[in-house]
């Protein structure tokens, strides 16, 4: 070793463990005790420093004395050696006068940067590779504290992403229309029956949607199937129960209704307001509606309601279907005595 | 109370008593959920209901439950993450005490609305240090006891040999004193600098 590097690098391996002295011809003086761990299979010490370092950023100079010209700015090297680790660097030159030794020499300090946690895994570093003013091991710190963190909070996510996605399963609303969903009727008409309240069922079935759907597009659909909720709201009371239950597809429970007569005039009084053209984009969009409907009081065995009302009124709006849309129809059992024939023909 | 503390508390009893047991608590305390978020906000009534609920379920004194939870925190394996953080504290157990005015502090940085109480160490001589804790207004004394069973599960995993006590406190400060007695007594655990990646999070697998 060059006399005059002793001192020096004493008082660097304790401030600053990954430097280099380099005397005036670029060749490795001494090195800090992490920066000798860089290397372990071969000998620093005597080594030209450009050897064992390529220089990436700034991408010109090759000599002592380029590296000397770069002095106080940062640079960017890789070993040469496997692993190419990535290295920070700020190269000082020492003075031409011997001064502080090593004239025409350089002190070269290093850091891992960003590659950091790589570097400590391949070269089995510890805090005492560290100065005690490196906030590397603080970083580290950092980086297993926020990965926790952020583990926890996506874990969070995923159950609450669980429960809203359980929440809309379960619920009972019509997102579109505001009205009740399919899920809603069973509960509902369990309801009715377990208080005893006498009901009619109309189902309803809008004709002529899919053109609506077809030439003026889906939000013009989303658009009648709001006005429709609004119609059949208009028409109906407040405790009545109206259900969308499938795309074009209506359920209208209005309790305590015993009279034919008076469902089926709720039925035409709601078909004939979605008659009425429903502005959209400035284009009138032209549809209709089929209904049948059955009553509850119209059953002798009142457990039979609950397994039956839905499937007759469907047949009665088979039969309004038939006989021409636009109309309502209420079921007599003799509609079913036809559709069996009609099914067994 | 940080849902982190709250959820601490349920995954000991869950861990160390059995699922059932920790029905038990929550009907005891009465508590409105079954299980805690760790990033949500919690009452901190909550928190005092269930250290009671604890107690009586467990029928064991709530010094005891609140070091044992202590030594849970460090030395079940599925917060390992947990002790790691610890670990970065020092190099050996000398340092990490001295680490531990800064402890709110790193708690802060991981998570920003975590509040631990203040810490303060001084030195005794004779391998003795003093280690004072602030008392939170809110959820009252406890938090020494849980340090304490941290800080011995801490002398363990640095391979530490201490004496640990509660010398209990005022109504806003509990004070513990720990004795050296060998620094090196056993090889402790691994601490890789920058292991642990992709390992479980901080509050453990799910069930």
């Amino acid at each position: 070793m060059t006399r005059g590097a002793t001192p020096l690098a004493g008082l660097f391996d304790a401030l600053c463990p990954m430097h280099a002295l380099l005397d005036g011809t670029g060749h490795v003086v001494h090195v800090g005790p992490t920066l000798a761990r860089l290397c372990p299979q071969r000998e620093m010490k005597g080594a030209r420093f450009l050897e064992l370092f390529e220089l990436r950023r700034p991408t010109r100079g090759a000599t002592m004395h380029d590296l000397r010209q770069m002095q106080g700015r940062g640079l960017h090297f890789v070993t040469r050696d496997a692993p190419r680790l990535s290295l920070k660097a700020v190269l000082t030159g020492l003075p031409d006068d011997a001064a502080l030794g090593l004239p025409g020499g350089a002190l070269v300090n290093m850091s891992f940067g960003i590659a950091v946690t790589e570097a400590i895994r391949r070269l089995d570093l510890t805090a005492r590779d560290f100065a005690a003013t490196d906030l590397t091991v603080e970083m580290l710190y950092l980086i297993e504290a926020k990965t926790a963190a952020m583990e926890a909070s996506r874990l969070l996510n995923l159950r609450l992403q669980g429960a809203k996605a359980a929440a809309e399963e379960q619920a009972y609303t019509d997102t579109l229309t505001g009205l009740r969903n399919r899920r809603a009727l069973d509960p509902v008409l369990m309801q009715l029956m377990t208080s005893e309240t006498d009901f009619a069922l109309i189902q309803l079935d809008l004709d002529y949607f899919k053109e609506v759907n077809d030439q003026l597009g889906h939000a013009a659909g989303d658009h009648v199937f709001q006005a429709a909720a609004r119609a059949m709201q208009a028409e109906t009371r407040k405790e009545d129960v109206l259900l969308r239950v499938g795309g074009d597809e209506f359920v209208l429970i209005l309790t305590r209704v015993t009279d034919a007569a008076r469902v089926r005039d709720i039925a035409e009084r709601v078909i004939a307001r979605l008659e009425k053209p429903v502005e959209y984009d400035g284009q009138p969009c032209h549809i209709s509606a089929s209904a049948g409907g059955a009553l509850s009081c119209r059953y002798r065995d009142p457990k039979t309601v609950e397994a039956r009302i839905m499937e007759d009124a469907d047949i009665a709006l088979y039969e309004a279907k038939s006989a021409g849309r636009g109309c309502y129809r209420s079921f007599e059992p003799g509609m079913r005595l036809d559709r069996d024939r009609r099914s067994r023909a | 109370m940080h849902g982190l503390i709250n959820r601490a508390i349920e995954r000991f009893i869950r861990d160390t008593y059995g699922r059932e047991v920790w029905g038990l608590v929550v009907a005891k305390a009465g508590l409105p959920v079954s299980a805690f978020e760790v990033m949500l906000s919690y009452e901190t009534r909550l928190t005092v209901d269930l250290l009671d609920g604890a107690e009586q379920v467990l029928d064991r004194a709530r010094e005891t439950i609140l070091e044992d939870i202590g030594t849970y925190l460090v030395s079940h394996s599925k917060l390992d993450p947990l002790r790691r953080l610890l670990r970065f504290g020092g190099v050996d157990f000398v340092e990490f005490l001295h680490s531990l005015d800064e402890l709110p502090g790193r708690a802060r940085l991981a998570v920003p609305d975590l509040e631990i109480p203040n810490l303060e160490l001084s030195e005794h001589g004779g391998n003795i240090y003093r280690l004072r804790c602030d008392v939170p207004t809110a959820a009252g004394p406890g938090f020494g006891h849980v340090l304490v069973g941290v800080l011995r599960a801490m002398a363990d995993d640095y391979g530490a040999l201490v004496l640990l006590d509660h010398m209990g406190g005022g109504p806003d400060v509990e004070i513990l004193q720990i004795q050296l007695l060998n620094e090196a007594h056993s090889a402790g655990k691994m601490f890789d600098l920058a292991a642990g990646h992709g390992a479980e999070t901080a509050e453990g697998r799910p069930e």
